[in-house]
């Protein structure tokens, strides 16, 4: 699974994207990030294999999400469904 | 692509995102999966790459009509209502109508080797995974439609929610 690291100045917390490489949420939800100069990593699930898939929809099921993308991920506790600014910022403290 | 979005979004009413930048990223994305899969399914959900189990959210998606009727954009915000206001982008993304057992039958199948994956989190019975296909009719127009789902709008005269399911019974006489 191809994991990409986005540095930021802000790495209090642990965040991670699962996107889709199509989707321009996932999209904004990237760029609110890097413009929060929040560090995160995120995987564009379309371009995994299937086992890799089935992996991401354990991690997301398990968390209690749904399959509903971006799914933002903090602290592998708090998972966001879909690019919800205001909720991303009051869980980052922003 | 995206003249096919404009003719369309015009025959039903809509508009498209006012947003150039989001709107071109949208159609980009239905391009680069027509390319992979074959079919422009939507951007903005995951596809099977198998047709029959994308078909429902191939763009437009079954999910648009009711979708912008209750929050004045389609799930990706492609298509938007012509009231709402005119940055796309503060549109929120709508919560996911497509029915679960429609994500379960599609993820549940690996792309290639068509085989059943082992790690399912199925709560569904087959039955419901099955596809049924069957006929069903427009009240006020008569078009007719042999699918799983009727289209919410029908695309002939417009009509919203008017389709009906026709029973079809053959009996065989005099055998
Ligand atoms: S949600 Fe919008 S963009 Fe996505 S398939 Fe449906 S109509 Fe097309």
């Amino acid at each position: 699974m191809k994991i990409v690291k986005v540095s930021g100045k802000n790495n209090k917390h642990r965040v991670l994207v699962y996107a889709l490489s199509t989707c321009p949420w996932c999209r904004l939800t990237k760029q609110f990030l890097k413009d929060s100069e929040i560090e995160y990593e995120y995987v564009d699930v379309d371009f995994c294999v299937e086992e890799d898939m089935n992996k991401i929809r354990k991690h997301i099921f398990n968390l209690g999400g749904k399959l509903t993308y971006p799914v933002i991920i903090i602290d592998d506790k708090i998972l966001i469904n879909g690019f919800r600014r205001e909720q991303i910022k009051e869980v980052l403290g922003l | 692509m995206r003249k096919r979005a404009e003719s369309d979004a015009e025959t039903y009413g809509y508009i498209l995102n006012p947003s150039q930048k989001f709107l071109k990223a949208l159609i980009e994305g239905l391009k680069r999966n027509e390319e992979r899969y074959g079919y422009p399914s939507c951007p903005c959900r995951l596809a099977s790459g198998i047709f029959e189990h994308d078909k429902d959210i191939i763009c437009p998606c079954e999910y648009r009509d009711p979708d912008v009727e209750e929050f004045g954009a389609c799930y990706c915000a492609l298509y938007v209502r012509e009231d709402r206001e005119k940055d796309g982008i503060q549109v929120q993304q709508v919560p996911e109508r497509r029915p679960l057992n429609k994500q379960q039958r599609a993820y549940n199948i690996t792309v290639g080797d068509k085989t059943k994956t082992s790690t399912s989190t199925s709560t569904f019975s087959q039955e419901s995974l099955d596809i049924k296909l069957r006929l069903h009719y427009c009240k006020q127009c008569g078009y007719v439609v042999f699918r799983e789902d009727p289209p919410y709008t029908c695309p002939i005269c417009k009509a919203k929610k008017m389709f009906a399911e026709i029973k079809t019974v053959t009996t065989l006489h005099g055998l």
